[in-house]
């Protein structure tokens, strides 16, 4: 074993770049990975990530990597380019590189060979950037370290290619550093980067998560055009079917280690052949789906009062878009057939009587140095109503959840809850308001939503104690049981602590604890957001299904317009702190009124929607 | 203790034996604070000056001092006293840094200012001559060693609490508490400050063993603690008038006493963060 990861590449790393230099040889594939194992050893023994992976790329060729979290689709990513973790060795098979075994070549032997070059781009691009030396310097050393050339030589170079990747005023960009640029320009600056020294093979590890949607389209746009005009081979590593099925001329769907598909995305998307596949696309919203297609609910009960990880046991008889039969099954729920969106347009929908539960008027929220979160936001929510507010980051979305939930304060406005002024009363002393128990909130990461040291049980309890006033014993553990239930968290979870259930459990324990005083109010920030693909699907229905049970109101912030679409009547797009449109929802997607709006729409990337190249 | 977090805390203590060690030191060091009295062969403050300086024998297991008492059992009987000091001193310092510093790391603004500005001015003074300092005006006696161990450690924890709260005050779970009917004195107390502890076990920890240093240095340099007393600080400033004549014992044991006390709390603090932390427990 060569000494793996050495400082060298550690170096490489923090540039975010890596490159590797072969010898070409122009014999097909570019890449080929056969039957890769890769182990790691862990407190636990060893732990198998990839489990006999074999795949090729062609050279200009891009090749999509799909798979949920845990399918260890980044892994052989690392394994390909050697970034694996100290603990992490390819344990079997083999990775050829132009028809080269580069497997368990060192370090040093792969950069002796010249020639073509493999280059990695990370998911968090501020992360990969090093914050104290400026971009073109970061460029240059990416160029300096693999050519010899004068610092003058390197700072052009890297000027040319802050112009290849289409950055605004590229010579005043050269000087800046990351904190100064915005997300979708560190990753532009990491794309530079990675092509700096030509690279025959790039690999993109899930390039655009955390990213807005418009700036996710540039980045991609902008990858497939480079890859495209240089003849570079991409493998695309993404959770993002939509995403997958855009960019990729081929697409491998890996789950647990293992590739399950492999075949074209217009065929993988609308005919896959693998029940986990089949699940995969069932669980993707597309541009007509509704909840109850993303998995059939009915199964989802019964999945979850018998497995421990409801989300992770695969219910093999899932079938496409929801056709499963109900499972008539012992638990409590009473499945109701679910009615889409469009049924509801006439017949859940509130009547036009129904009082305004929930009216915010003119609000304003200022912080410190002028600037202003809130601008003069106004909406209304009806009892039993699901309101959708969509905007990209810094749209101010979040500071109206916490604003409405009365945790922070307006600094102008209204907010009427039930024909009652609950601004008046300091966000500081809400907690004893009545009404605190109305108004409950889901946040966005499950993870970071729970106090560490309180296990489910406790987590649920809490605001019962506190607002129930509830004592400890037989009606409290029967109340905490049933939200649990009720959230689809099996009561056998509830003597955990957080780090022991897995991100869907976490978002469960995070439903139950609001939805455990009967709230009128459900404020739903990004409830999803941290979730795979599958997990929210599930998570969406339950929302969905208790609003039915108890008649709540939602207010459902997102910046995925998809699930908006599903779950909301009306949405509320917002803009840099203010209401750019808002109205029905069908109406809106179908035809938004306002230039944002319909940039907003646009880049939404659907499943079996046009394929770039 | 549940019996959860007992085997979780056996299951700690089996896979770090040094934590295991220190932490059977510990419980000996306490075992003897409280029983030391009853089970010394020797009253540790009556003189028997035929017996005076007589070097470590099967009967006098550290030899005797100058006025010929037997130096094991002053040094056992010592420990109630020096243990109780630094407890007590650090129980302070930890319970008012903590709440003070966990309050203005939530709160930030004014009082964090404030309190911010009184501890650099604190952390200005060389602490031992600033401990001297407050025992010399305030009266020599013990309490008033404990009051100025606890200002000079003071510092650390409000440091400590602060910026350990500061990074989890906008965590999801602080927020869903106060969704939950908190007030923000409340989410303080009960949810905050109990999520630093682990961390904070670990400076209590050392802490302990630097406020016993502390305690026998003044006693050595003669205030606080006055003669007969039995205390391990007066123990070796007596001692050290006899070295150079050769009677090494009667500062040798105080001395390490004193270290092993010191180490034993130190190499618990590690292993205390492991046992604190229920997210240690998978």
């Amino acid at each position: 074993m060569d000494p793996g990861p050495s400082a060298q590449d550690d170096g490489a790393v923090w540039l975010g770049v890596r490159v590797l230099t072969v010898n070409v040889s122009e014999t097909a594939p570019l890449l080929a990975i056969e039957d890769l194992h890769v182990t790691f050893s862990t407190r636990r023994g060893l732990v198998e990530a990839v489990r006999g992976v074999s795949f090729s790329v062609a050279a200009g060729e891009t090749l999509g990597v799909v798979g949920e979290s845990g399918s260890g689709k980044s892994v052989t990513a690392f394994a390909v380019t050697r970034l694996l973790d100290a603990s992490g060795r390819v344990s079997q098979g083999r990775i050829r590189f132009a028809g080269e075994d580069i497997t368990r070549a060192s370090s040093k032997q792969l950069r002796r060979i010249h020639g073509a070059a493999i280059s990695m781009i990370f998911q968090n691009p501020r992360g990969a950037l090093n914050p104290i030396r400026t971009v073109g310097q970061q460029i240059a050393d990416a160029i300096m370290a693999h050519e010899p050339i004068s610092a003058g030589a390197g700072r052009a170079r890297a000027l040319e290619l802050l112009k290849a990747v289409l950055i605004r005023e590229p010579e005043k960009r050269l000087d800046a550093y990351p904190h100064e640029l915005s997300g979708g320009m560190c990753q532009r600056v990491m794309i530079a980067m990675a092509i700096a020294c030509a690279p025959k093979l790039l690999i993109a590890d899930e390039p655009t998560t955390g990213l807005d949607v418009t700036t996710q389209k540039t980045v991609m746009d902008l990858l497939a055009k480079i890859t495209a005009e240089r003849g570079m081979a991409m493998i695309l590593i993404t959770h993002d079917l939509g995403l997958a099925s855009r960019y990729c001329q081929r697409v491998c769907v890996m789950e647990q280690g293992q590739v399950v598909e492999e075949a074209q995305p217009l065929s993988l998307f609308s005919a896959p052949q693998h029940p986990y596949t089949k699940r995969l696309v069932a669980a993707s919203p597309t541009a007509t789906s509704t909840i109850a297609d993303l998995a059939p609910e009915a199964l989802l009960p019964s999945a979850v009062s018998h497995s421990p990880h409801p989300e992770e046991a695969a219910p093999a008889a899932v079938s496409k878009h929801g056709s499963a039969v109900p499972e008539p099954s012992g638990a409590s729920f009473e499945t109701k057939p679910v009615a889409s969106p469009q049924d509801e347009g006439s017949g859940k929908k509130p009547a036009p009587g129904t009082p305004l539960l929930l009216e915010v008027q003119n609000l304003v929220k200022r912080y410190d140095r002028g600037v202003v979160a809130v601008n003069d936001v106004s909406f209304a929510i009806r009892a039993g109503e699901s309101l959708g507010l969509v905007g990209e980051s810094g749209s101010g979305k979040s500071t109206i959840s916490r604003l409405v939930c009365r945790l922070i304060d307006a600094s102008e406005g209204e907010i009427l809850f039930d024909g009652q002024a609950i601004g008046t009363l300091p966000a500081r002393d809400f907690h004893r308001s009545p009404l605190r128990k109305d108004i409950q909130i889901v946040f966005q990461d499950p993870t970071d939503s729970l106090n560490p040291r309180f296990n489910a049980f406790d987590c649920i309890a809490h605001p019962l104690r506190r607002l129930l006033n509830m004592k400890d014993g037989a009606a409290l553990t029967a109340r905490v049981s049933e939200c649990a239930e009720r959230a689809g968290l099996p009561s056998s979870l509830l003597e955990r602590f957080p780090h022991q259930l897995s991100g869907g459990q976490k978002a469960r324990v995070g439903i139950a604890r609001a939805i455990a005083c009967r709230p009128r109010l459900l404020i739903l920030d990004e409830p999803t957001a941290a979730l795979d693909v599958s997990v929210q699907a599930v998570i969406l229905q339950l929302l969905d299904r208790l609003r039915r049970e108890d008649d709540l109101a939602l207010l459902f912030v997102s910046h995925d317009l998809n699930v908006v679409r599903m779950m909301c009547e009306r949405t509320v797009v917002m803009q840099n702190g203010a209401i750019v449109e808002q109205g029905e929802s069908l109406a809106l997607f179908a035809a938004p009124q306002t230039d944002y709006a319909r940039t907003l729409l646009e880049a939404v990337l659907h499943l079996g929607g046009p394929t770039v190249r | 203790m549940t019996s959860s977090t007992l085997r979780h805390t056996v299951w700690i203590l089996r896979g770090n034996p040094v934590t295991a060690i220190a932490a059977a030191g510990a419980f000996i060091l306490c075992l003897l604070a409280i029983i030391g009295p009853w089970i010394v062969p020797f009253d540790p403050i009556a003189s028997d000056v035929a017996n005076a300086l007589q070097p470590p024998s099967a009967k006098y297991w550290a030899g005797t001092d100058q006025l010929g008492r037997d130096v094991f059992s002053r040094l056992i009987v010592a420990t109630r006293l020096d243990l109780a000091i630094a407890a007590s001193a650090v129980s302070l310092s930890f319970v008012l840094g903590a709440v003070v510093g966990a309050l203005c790391g939530y709160t930030g603004g004014r009082l964090d200012r404030y309190v911010g500005r009184f501890v650099d001015v604190l952390m200005a003074f060389p602490l031992f001559v600033l401990a001297m300092a407050m025992v010399a005006a305030l009266g020599n006696r013990v309490e008033n060693i404990v009051i100025a161990t606890a200002i000079i450690n003071l510092p650390f924890y409000i440091r400590f609490a602060r910026a350990e709260v500061n990074v989890r005050r906008n965590a999801g779970w602080v927020e869903a508490a106060r969704a939950s009917g908190d007030s923000h004195v409340s989410v303080v107390l009960r949810f905050l400050l109990p999520n630093v502890l682990p961390a904070m076990a670990v400076q209590v920890s050392l802490n302990l063993g630097w406020a016993i240093l502390n305690a026998a240095g003044l006693s050595f340099i003669g205030l606080g603690v006055s003669a007969p007393t039995p205390e391990w600080g007066i123990m070796v400033a007596e001692g050290a008038r006899f070295i150079s004549t050769g009677k090494w014992w009667l500062v040798a044991f105080p001395g390490l006493a004193l270290m092993l006390t010191v180490l034993c709390f130190n190499l618990l603090g590690d292993g205390l963060r492991d046992i604190l932390d229920p997210r240690m427990r998978t």
